[in-house]
């Protein structure tokens, strides 16, 4: 049976290589020509626990993980008992043969591949911890997929750590390859390779964004791990010396987000990568960018909170938050990308409009989206259209030529006052937390108050004027109208394509990626023709809800919130969408 | 070649007659003069507390940001530029309470900043409660009953945390203050100035006359070797009728700025900022097909 969709699982204890493993095997894939969609799932532990990673496979385009499962790929007892159930009819399993299966873990209708998956990995490679290439090698031998692809990303993962490593990887994905063949008559499913394919990428959000903030020219990331965003500050540091970039893993987030403060008042684009509990110990400073007027962007991986929450998992609950944080008032953008190709767009974006506006901005992504890899076509970062825009930043001649003392602060129109960078003898000034005149000293009267205030406020209006409208999705009318922001869009992109072709003219969805400023007019044009609208998010309170009906005093219909720390799947949505 | 004028501000200091602070502004002045560093080629990141307002009282180029993340300011502003000469000036609650981890951290990574301590061992700003170095039994407004915690020793704990530049300074000691700050500009690397500094106001005990018959100059014993750290630890703890000045220890590392591949074209900020050339992206995209 020839499959157009068909999801891999790979379980086994933390410390199995199962996310490296699942990565390289979605590249394979994509190099095979097929789509794939690529999510770990794990605890907060580096050893032991119960991990899995989950590769949904395509021949056509896609933006979501699903949730029957193929085929399991079983390095521990631990993965049959959690996922046996999850396996559509007809449907296998993998499992090492020296395990015995008890009764009650067997299904009659999956069929069950007992290989000799640690003995063949230490034959074969010397090593039992090879057995998690070794099941990939007999999963892609049992969908019949081209073998050589996995050894071309073999060849270029392993690849500086020798011939010696590379062959013993080789040889062992050619074992499960072997090992698999006298199942093949008992699994129906096949995805082969797809060799007439033009080449595609493989990206997860957190790759995607750290590509438009290089491309965008950032050049200075400090940062404190944190699970999900750390791996920004990773991909960073691997790319410092090539790009000419700085890094610094600081002694806690309140450092990174001043050290960032520090590098963009110098001129250095810069950016903190962190999640939510991270961001909180950078309220204050975000407070500091504000009204000091500097150019920072913060990245926010999102998990489920409060304080230490589920560390592994997704959420979207810290959008208000982000909105509100700091004390006092003045601008700031919010975003939220969707998809990795959105991640990368408002990754260089957003540093041209901390620029133009002299204020921070804080981009929402999540662990869904952050650590999701997704399949996309050559052309989808599209680095053609990157520019870099230093907005009103004054030049050399420019400071060179300079008559009068030079005022940081001055009270314009747009709230924008032309900004000189340290180090010119025109420009000798002291910029201060505490409210300041035009020429930055500290002030406390009560006009000078209302005029920087009055300034920074006065840059929304032009900051509105740059955000881009929600995204439609679907038939222009629909019986229900979905509304979502960030990474719930891939998802409700396929349960809306679900619906619509159960029922022509169902659903269709409208995607918010800038939250703040909030697109007022766009939003009530795009609802105008809206039936019943839907909120979909990923929070408990309704976030999105209460900042929809602040800005366009709407009340909507309907809500489907997820807050268990899964990520929303096309099947949970189509079947909530019709509940509510 | 500068001099002290070149540094004069137009604003007058709001610090109270007789504030340690006046001296240390002029002894700041004074050393930049001498290593002849301009206003624009100087950057000083001050925090919130008194002594913080310094640089708007002179001529110079400032970033005043949040209390206690003074260094962490100064870290990114130099390797962002290290061209600029990055100083910090901020006070004992902002350097040593609030900031604390920070200083431990510049120093065991031998930033190249200046990193002078406005010490009065009591908050000023907020009006006279116990600080870090505040000594045992200090009776304050947050301590009633006499202070139950033992104060931070700044020199031996920079020190030990790897600091290649330690030193003490006075207040009441100008030219000495001003000739350290000038060393300290002039070292590569991480650089401590304590200063310590009467608060006329909310700490009385511990005016001129308390510490003009205790200071006295480490460079005025030939035999003391300021590259000896064990002796430099121990005399940093030395506190009582006597209390030691000066330059306690110094050595040379490289610094923190000295390993980054990227700052060898020069300071980060000068460096071309252009779009990615197509070869760039060629080799970025290589990376995930």
């Amino acid at each position: 049976m020839i499959q157009n969709d068909l999801t891999i699982r790979i379980g086994g204890e933390a410390g199995m290589g199962l996310e490296s493993s699942g990565a390289g095997f979605s590249k394979a894939l994509t190099r095979g020509g097929l789509y794939v969609f690529g999510l770990p799932d794990y605890y907060s532990r580096i050893r032991g626990g119960h991990n899995f990673y989950s590769i949904r496979i395509t021949r056509q385009p896609l933006y979501s993980h699903a949730e029957p499962v193929h085929l399991v790929l079983a390095l521990d007892v631990e993965t049959i008992r959690r996922h046996v159930g999850s396996i559509i009819p007809g449907g296998g399993i993998i499992y090492d043969s020296k395990e015995e299966l008890p009764d009650e873990l067997r299904r009659a209708d999956v069929g069950f591949f007992p290989i000799p998956l640690t003995r063949l990995a230490e034959e074969k490679g010397g090593r039992d911890v090879m057995r998690n290439t070794l099941a990939l090698g007999a999963a892609a031998g049992l969908i019949g997929f081209d073998p050589t692809y996995i050894e071309s990303v073999i060849r270029d993962n392993f690849g500086r750590k020798g011939d010696a490593v590379v062959d013993a990887n080789l040889r062992v994905a050619q074992a499960g390859v072997e090992a698999a063949e006298p199942f093949k008559a008992d699994f129906a499913f096949r995805m082969e390779a797809a060799p007439e394919a033009p080449p595609r990428m493989i990206l997860n959000g957190n790759d995607a964004f750290a590509l438009g903030a290089l491309a965008g020219g950032c050049r200075f990331v400090s940062a404190y791990p944190m699970t999900p965003g750390s791996p920004v500050l990773h991909w960073f540091a691997a790319h410092a010396e090539k790009y000419g970039a700085v890094t610094k893993h600081a002694e806690d987030e309140i450092a990174a987000i001043n050290m960032a403060i520090g590098a963009a008042h110098v001129g250095a684009r810069a950016m903190v990568p962190t999640s939510g509990g991270g961001f909180s110990l950078m309220v204050e400073a975000t407070g500091l960018a504000g009204i000091t007027e500097t150019p920072i962007v913060i990245y926010n991986a999102q998990r489920p909170g409060p304080a230490t929450g589920l560390p592994t998992r997704t959420e979207q609950a810290d959008m208000l938050f982000m909105l509100h944080a700091s004390q006092g008032e003045f601008p700031r953008f919010l975003f939220a990308p969707g998809t990795v190709e959105e991640s990368f767009q408002i990754g260089w974006q957003v540093f041209n409009l901390v620029e133009r506006y002299q204020t921070p901005a804080l981009v929402l992504s999540d662990h869904y989206l952050a650590v999701g890899y997704r399949t996309v076509e050559a052309n989808a970062l599209n680095f053609g259209e990157v520019s870099i825009d230093r907005g009103e930043l004054l030049t050399q001649e420019e400071l060179d030529s300079l008559q009068e003392p030079y005022l940081r602060y001055k009270v314009t129109e747009s709230g924008v006052s032309p900004r000189a960078l340290p180090g010119h003898p025109n420009a000798v000034w002291v910029s201060s937390s505490n409210e300041h005149f035009e020429n930055g000293a500290i002030t406390e009267e009560a006009n000078m108050r209302i005029a920087q205030v009055d300034k920074r406020g006065r840059k929304l209006a032009g900051m509105a004027q740059e955000i881009p409208a929600p995204t439609a999705y679907g038939p222009d009318e629909a019986d229900v109208t979905l509304l979502c922001w960030g990474s719930t869009y891939g998802p409700l992109r396929e349960a809306v394509d679900r619906l619509n072709a159960a029922k022509a003219g169902q659903a269709n969805l409208l995607h918010f990626n800038a939250l703040h400023p909030f697109p007022t007019e766009a939003t009530e044009q795009a609802l105008a023709k809206a039936k019943r609208t839907i909120v979909v998010e990923g929070n408990n309170t309704g976030q999105f809800e209460t900042l929809l009906h602040t800005h366009t005093g709407r009340s909507v219909g309907g809500a489907i919130r997820r807050y268990d720390g899964r990520s929303f799947t096309p099947d949970y949505l189509v079947a909530k969408v019709k509940e509510v | 070649m500068l001099t002290r004028q070149d540094f004069e501000g137009q604003e007058r200091p709001t610090w109270c007659p007789g504030c340690g602070n006046h001296a240390i502004l002029n002894a700041v002045k004074m050393a930049l003069a001498e290593k002849n560093i301009a206003p624009h080629e100087a950057l000083i990141i001050t925090g919130i507390g008194c002594g913080s307002k310094l640089p708007h009282y002179m001529k110079v180029t400032g970033f005043q940001g949040l209390h206690g993340r003074t260094v962490a300011v100064a870290t990114g502003a130099h390797l962002a530029n290290h061209g600029l000469r990055v100083m910090t000036v901020h006070g004992d609650g902002d350097g040593y309470g609030e900031g604390l981890a920070h200083f431990l951290n510049a120093a065991r990574r031998n930033i190249n900043i200046v990193d002078v301590v406005q010490d009065n061992r009591i908050y000023g700003l907020t009006k006279g409660q116990y600080s870090p170095t505040s000594e045992h039994g200090k009776r304050t407004p947050t301590s009633p009953e006499g202070a139950a915690d033992w104060p931070v020793q700044p020199l031996a704990m920079a020190i030990t945390a790897g600091a290649t530049f330690v030193s003490r300074g006075y207040s009441g000691e100008l030219k000495h203050l001003a000739w350290l700050i000038g060393e300290a500009l002039a070292h590569p690397g991480y650089a401590l100035v304590d200063v310590l500094q009467p608060c006329v106001t909310f700490n009385r005990g511990y005016a001129y006359d308390f510490y003009n018959e205790r200071v006295y100059k480490l460079e005025d014993e030939e035999e003391y070797d300021p590259t000896d750290k064990a002796t430099a630890w121990k005399r940093a703890l030395e506190w009582g009728d006597r209390i030691p000045i000066g330059v306690f220890y110094r050595t040379e590392l490289p610094t923190y700025g000295d390993q980054i591949p990227a700052l060898r074209a020069g300071p980060l900020v000068q460096q071309p900022l252009k779009t990615l050339q197509p070869r760039q992206v060629e080799s970025l995209r290589a990376e995930i097909m």
